[in-house]
């Protein structure tokens, strides 16, 4: 015999024909130990609302349509369990709303222009010379498909997107799905445009250096792509096949290496302004004094070295696999 | 109780311009008798940047950091969420990665030094939690927090990724983390719900991308204000630099005034344990941390 709960569900409601604000409606429903989101979003559409507006298709985790928030938590809503989400929020009352309020257009369903067009920024497609009249396969090696296989689990439903704190704050960051679905095509061995890519992902304002690390994306993803995971796969070719642009973010992963083989550890002024630069250094000023009256630099003369620094410059040189020519 | 002892992997903001966290965490230390052997060999982790220009060498800088503690036969602590996430997460690595392991340690050969995946590597907010235990804190507590509403802010890197976390940080939930809010009680406290308390302080795009670190750091702080919080507290000194000495720039994002204390989680361990607050750095903050 099954367990069954009555929980309560506040629900966005909202009809941007006809609504000047949304508004947040109560359900009481009961709910059975293997229930899904997706029940729930049914049974309030099929037993109390027939009007009620959501996306769904597959119902098994493929197709990406039915991403919605759940108490904030970013989740396709055929994937995670009712009573899970209440215990895990240890609550009878969970809160259900689109991926982003304010792009909704009828409840949960919302406007996914944004995802789209960023999307199509980093040609989401395979960029090759195909003979149409091959005599032999086009071979991949397993290992070579290997490398593609996380980032081609991508189901495009935007559960990350709408989860990435980068993308809430800067509408111009392309993101984390789109940014893993550009490192699914530039290590696909087939592909002739890593290049091209790479240059669309790396610039300032937009791309891989705008992420800020959070691996919400990660952890959200209901299909262990790892976007955060793949944007450092960018990163990395980015520096492999000499496409980094001499700027603030290529000298800042950069002064690292420079700066450990100096003295094992960090000097933080000198990071920053190995990363601006000397003239970069000017609006820094402020939170520098702020800093100095606190009491919080550290002056060159007093920067110590990590013991046994001679094993750090050995390594370093043993063991670096890349070179920036920026600089 | 026998004593407890860990290897400390101190970190580079620490010894830095965070010092008031590393004369905190040494002072808390030393009155619940845990021992820190600082690791002094140890080198910079790398704090998620390194990696973005060469993995390898980033992994094999902290195979050699995690040797240090190895060789110590300790469990090692750091304070900083990203050096935990640098560090544990190298170790994690390269315990389920045997090909990655035999190839980081013929580096580290030459250098007389090899790496076996023997210790675990913990923030010192989970050796407080999981080893001392809070019982035996709340038993220590001279000074409860008593009239003060504390803001919880957990940082990113220990509760996400979550492999790293279940590895190294007893699996703390991301969504519902509790760890700090328990904290926070035991030493009488009260600690404050709000939204932000699990989010990302932007740190790590400070200079990449200056607005979407300042306007994340003035989202958290705020929300904290808004709910009626006194102090913030967090066991990450890198949201604390974004929070403390980039304030005044997060509040001109926000175009609002904020003004809100921000403690690093050893500093309301001290305070609560009756360290005088000099010794526990209080007057090394941009943020002035005495409440009028
Ligand atoms: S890690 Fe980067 S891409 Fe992923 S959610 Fe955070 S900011 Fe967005
Ligand atoms: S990366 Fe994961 S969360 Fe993001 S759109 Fe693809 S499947 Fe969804
Ligand atoms: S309905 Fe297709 S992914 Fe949920």
């Amino acid at each position: 015999m099954s367990t069954t709960r009555t929980l309560r569900f506040r629900v966005f409601r909202f009809n941007a024909e006809t609504d000047y604000l949304p508004a947040y409606k109560i359900y009481d429903l009961e709910v059975d130990e293997h229930e899904l989101m997706l029940d729930v979003l049914d049974k309030i559409k099929w037993t109390k609302d027939g009007s009620f507006s959501y996306r769904r298709s597959c119902r098994h985790g493929i197709c990406g349509s039915c991403a919605i928030k759940v108490n904030g938590k970013s989740i396709i809503a055929c994937k995670d369990n009712v009573f899970e989400l209440a215990d895990l929020f240890e609550t009878d009352e969970l809160i259900i709303e689109p991926s982003r309020t304010e792009r909704a257009v009828k409840d949960l369903i919302v406007d996914k222009k944004d995802f789209w067009s960023k999307y199509d920024a980093v040609k989401p497609y395979l960029v090759a010379e195909i003979d149409e009249h091959p005599v032999k396969e086009n071979l991949v090696t397993p290992e070579d498909a290997e490398l593609i296989n996380e980032a081609d689990q991508c189901i495009q439903c935007g559960v990350c997107y709408y989860a990435c704190p980068a993308v809430e704050v800067n509408p111009d960051f392309i993101g984390p799905a789109a940014l893993a679905k550009a490192a699914r095509f530039t290590t696909d061995v087939r592909d002739d445009a890593k290049l091209d890519r790479l240059e669309i992902v790396n610039e300032l304002g937009k791309g891989i250096w705008d992420c800020v690390k959070c691996y919400e994306c990660a952890t959200a993803c209901p299909k262990g792509v790892d976007p955060i995971g793949k944007i450092t796969t960018l990163h990395n070719q980015t520096f492999e096949e000499d496409m980094a642009e001499d700027n603030v973010a290529t000298r800042h992963a950069v002064g690292f290496k420079h700066a450990i083989a100096r003295h094992g550890l960090l000097d933080e002024t000198e990071i920053v302004r190995y990363s601006e630069g000397t003239f970069g250094m000017v609006k820094h000023i402020g939170v520098g004094l702020d800093m100095m009256r606190a009491g919080k630099v550290v002056m060159p003369w007093n920067m110590h070295n990590s013991k046994n620094l001679d094993e750090v410059k050995k390594l370093i040189k043993s063991s670096s696999t890349t070179t920036f020519k920026g600089k | 109780m026998s004593k407890l002892r860990y290897a400390l992997f101190a970190g580079c903001t620490p010894k830095g311009s965070t010092p008031e966290l590393m004369m905190a965490t040494m002072a808390v230390a030393e009155k619940l008798g845990i021992e820190l052997v600082e690791l002094e060999a140890a080198s910079c982790c790398g704090a998620s940047h390194l990696q973005d220009f060469d993995d390898f060498l980033s992994v094999v800088l902290n195979a050699r950091n995690l040797c240090y503690a190895e060789k110590e036969g300790l469990d090692m602590v750091t304070v900083c969420n990203t050096c935990q996430l640098n560090v544990a997460g190298a170790n994690l690595r390269l315990k389920s990665d045997s090909k990655l392991k035999n190839s980081v340690n013929e580096k580290l050969a030459e250098v007389g030094l090899n790496y076996t995946g023997s210790v675990q590597v913990k923030h010192f907010l989970y050796a407080i939690l999981e080893d001392y235990g809070l019982d035996n804190l709340a038993e220590q507590v001279v000074k409860p927090l008593r009239e003060m509403n504390i803001a919880p802010f957990y940082g990113c890197h220990n509760i996400r990724p979550t492999d790293i976390a279940q590895d190294s940080n007893g699996g703390e939930s991301p969504y519902m983390p509790t760890s700090l809010d328990n904290l926070i009680i035991a030493l009488g406290g009260n600690s404050i719900d709000y939204e932000s308390k699990n989010k990302c302080c932007g740190f790590h795009a400070d200079l990449q991308a200056p607005h979407t670190s300042h306007a994340l750091t003035g989202k958290a702080l705020l929300d904290a204000k808004d709910n009626n919080a006194d102090y913030m507290v967090t066991p990450c000194p890198l949201c604390h630099l974004n929070f403390d000495t980039q304030q005044k720039n997060a509040a001109k994002a926000a175009g609002r005034e904020i003004g809100l204390p921000v403690l690093h989680l050893p500093q309301i361990i001290g305070l609560a344990l009756g360290i005088e607050p000099k010794k526990l750095g209080l007057d090394k903050h941009v943020i002035d941390t005495q409440l009028a």
